[in-house]
């Protein structure tokens, strides 16, 4: 696979340009058309449920949110080229609303998930939302403790790979978790072992408050992956199909040759969660700058330019995705708790 | 029935899983040609080949959390620490992770790991080799702990421990792997976890121990025995958690008189429970109070021989106890 080779030499390319000309950008291989409408479709559904999530928490109906607002275009391109190749499982974190939602969850099981309901389809509403197991959908998210999924994935990957069952492990994690050590533990055995395991930075700038130069000395988290003895790769990660693409390349090397770290450089639209006022620690201009680089809103811009879909269609899906949500809430709203006597229920395995 | 070492008790459990079992598999430090560093796995490599005998990087965090991945696709896995206070990189994984999938996940998940932990002092393992861990896990709702301290125990308790669907700490004491023989059947077997047994049977005080210290309570029974100063029982737990409370209290029942002995510190060790069960659940059967022989509250045993032996409970120092309990 010799496109993956390091290539850490600072910002990819990004979707703004290329519409901004009006360039016609042919599609990447395996992608139809109708698959760019229906991922644009969950996007806008996921966008929307998560501006609802936040506006529900000031009603105090969601104890707690952290938005995916800004990520959504990386999770989706990943997911897109992990549905096309049909044998993926994923170690999501705390920030991807988009991943697990768009592999095939309810906006009723979303938000009876935020509203600490029973029906939540990760952990019963034992943990935070949409954290727990979906092994339906292939995903796993055990905790809140950044990088404790890390050493997990590479030992899910390694099982796989004992089994011979072909199966490309994805692991999903902030710039702030790349701190941790079981990072380093987890990358440096995948290297070793030469495991099909994708790590999946979203690299959108900030540790809750702490900027990039505060957590590294370096541009880019890329740049590890060559001490481990495998490809790092900078992607645009506002571009849905260049994560599409870059995914779709890192399962390929995976599978044959071992691990690949992308490091999908994106924006953290909101705060970092509903109880975070990213105001104290991020300039106005910044954040009104960053708002700026929203990839649904670019994907949007894509999609019209290209031809897929008109003014009056997204309008459509936007309406659709709305009455859908509306919909969700209501019924998660007037949905019960799990009842009391759950509290003892699965401490051990039978 | 073929006389064994605690050490090649564990080693043929292990072995005999893996032949029965190919998703059992061990990783740890030097577990491969080396044999791990007690030769637990000693010719595993050879017989079961490098897949399913893992030379880790020496990383406790990481071969904690990559056997816990690896239940998560179906594997059994035997994680191997070298020494339990090496353990610590690795209790995010245990207690924070592993105690908490099934829980977590709504039983979704389990994660059918035994991370096998040598433990326990009295060999001048100092400060860092020597550490009593059994508190923290025992304190974890979603762990298993398993604390054996014969032959016949230790390979029947570590089968039925690799074919639980939880997480398990297996608490191997470091004295008792060659230290301790016994006889051992040559056809299967399997102990259930969470049942102790009486290893000696008396009618006026009863002994509450595990690992290591059964031996020295055992010796110190004989020894009032023989001065006829008391008919003691010892109940050896072998599985901490979840606690044997049925055997306990009938004995403490019986007796009317409860000492616990254990080498771990004795503040908020498992000796704290046993004496708070006492109290709760057999109160009106107590003619004494709850007697305790503990390490006591300093980090761990340390290097110097005269502190060591300071630190260490002893079968004199049970005796002097039992007499106490005796006369009370």
């Amino acid at each position: 696979m010799t496109q993956l080779t390091n290539q850490t030499d600072g910002q990819a390319d990004g979707p703004f340009g290329d519409i901004a000309a009006g360039t016609s950008r042919p599609l990447p291989q395996g992608i139809t058309p109708e698959d760019l409408v229906d991922y644009y479709r969950r996007m806008i559904t996921i966008r929307t449920i998560d501006e609802r999530i936040w506006m529900m928490n000031r009603q105090g109906k969601v104890p707690i949110a952290a938005s995916g607002q800004g990520h959504e275009a990386a999770q989706l391109g990943v997911l897109l080229a992990a549905e096309k190749d049909g044998n993926c499982f994923h170690f999501p974190y705390y920030r991807d609303l988009s991943l697990k939602m768009g592999s095939g969850l309810t906006p009723t099981q979303v938000m009876l998930s935020f509203m600490g309901k029973e029906g939540d389809p990760y952990s019963n509403a034992r943990q935070f939302p949409l954290q727990g197991a979906d092994l339906e959908h292939n995903i796993i998210q055990l905790s809140n403790v950044v990088a404790a999924g890390l050493t997990q994935s590479v030992g899910y990957a390694l099982a796989c790979k004992m089994q011979g069952d072909g199966r490309v492990t994805f692991v999903y994690f902030g710039d702030g978790a790349s701190s941790q050590g079981e990072t380093h533990e987890a990358m440096n055995f995948a290297g070793v072992h030469k495991l099909p395991v994708v790590f999946v930075c979203e690299n959108n700038g900030y540790a809750i408050s702490v900027p990039q130069r505060m957590q590294m000395a370096i541009g880019d988290v890329a740049n590890r992956a060559e001490g481990y003895g495998f490809p790092g790769i900078i992607v645009d990660g506002l571009d849905l199909l260049a994560s599409y693409e870059a995914a779709r390349e890192a399962i390929h090397h995976a599978r044959r040759e071992g691990p690949v770290l992308l490091e999908m450089k994106l924006e953290r639209l909101m705060p970092h969660t509903t109880d975070d006022d990213d105001t104290r620690y991020r300039p106005k201009e910044e954040i009104e700058a960053v708002r700026q680089r929203d990839p649904v809103a670019a994907f949007g811009a894509f999609m019209l330019e290209q031809g897929y879909l008109t003014e009056e269609q997204q309008e459509e899906i936007r309406a659709d995705a709305r009455r859908a949500v509306n919909e969700a809430t209501d019924f998660a709203d007037a949905a019960s708790p799990p009842d009391a006597s759950h509290l003892h229920q699965h401490v051990y395995a039978p | 029935m073929a006389v064994k070492s605690v050490i090649e008790a564990v080693r043929e459990a292990m072995r005999e899983e893996m032949q029965r079992d190919e998703r059992v598999f061990v990783l740890g430090e030097d577990v491969g040609w080396r044999g791990g560093v007690f030769l637990a796995t000693q010719g595993f490599i050879e017989e079961f080949g490098q897949e399913r005998v893992i030379d880790m990087p020496l990383a406790e965090a990481s071969i904690m959390g990559i056997a816990l991945g690896a239940s998560f696709r179906g594997m059994r896995p035997i994680p191997e620490v070298e020494f339990a206070d090496f353990l610590w990189p690795a209790v995010n994984q245990l207690i924070g992770e592993a105690a908490r999938a099934s829980y977590g996940t709504n039983g979704a998940v389990n994660a059918p790991v035994t991370i096998r932990i040598p433990y326990g002092g009295g060999i001048r393992g100092g400060l860092f080799h020597s550490q009593n861990v059994e508190a923290y896990f025992f304190h974890t709702p979603g762990l298993k702990v398993v604390a054996p301290c014969t032959p016949y125990d230790a390979k029947g308790l570590l089968k039925t421990a690799i074919r639980d669907n939880n997480p398990v700490v297996f608490l191997e004491h470091k004295k008792t792997y060659r230290l301790v023989r016994g006889d051992v059947p040559e056809e299967e077997y399997l102990l259930p976890i969470g049942e102790a047994e009486v290893k000696r049977p008396g009618r006026n005080l009863t002994v509450v121990s595990y690992g290591l210290m059964v031996h020295y309570c055992l010796e110190a029974a004989e020894q009032l025995a023989a001065e006829g100063i008391a008919d003691v029982e010892v109940v050896d737990l072998r599985t901490l958690k979840p606690l044997d409370t049925d055997t306990v209290l009938a004995s403490v029942k019986k007796t009317g008189k409860l000492l616990v002995v254990h080498e771990d510190n004795i503040t908020g060790g498992v000796g704290s429970e046993i004496a708070a069960l006492a109290a709760d659940q057999a109160f009106d059967y107590l003619d004494a109070p709850v007697a305790r022989v503990c390490g006591p509250d300093v980090p761990t045993m340390p290097f110097a021989q005269t502190l060591e032996d300071a630190y260490m409970p002893s079968t004199q120092k049970i005796v002097e106890a039992l007499r106490n309990l005796a006369a009370y």
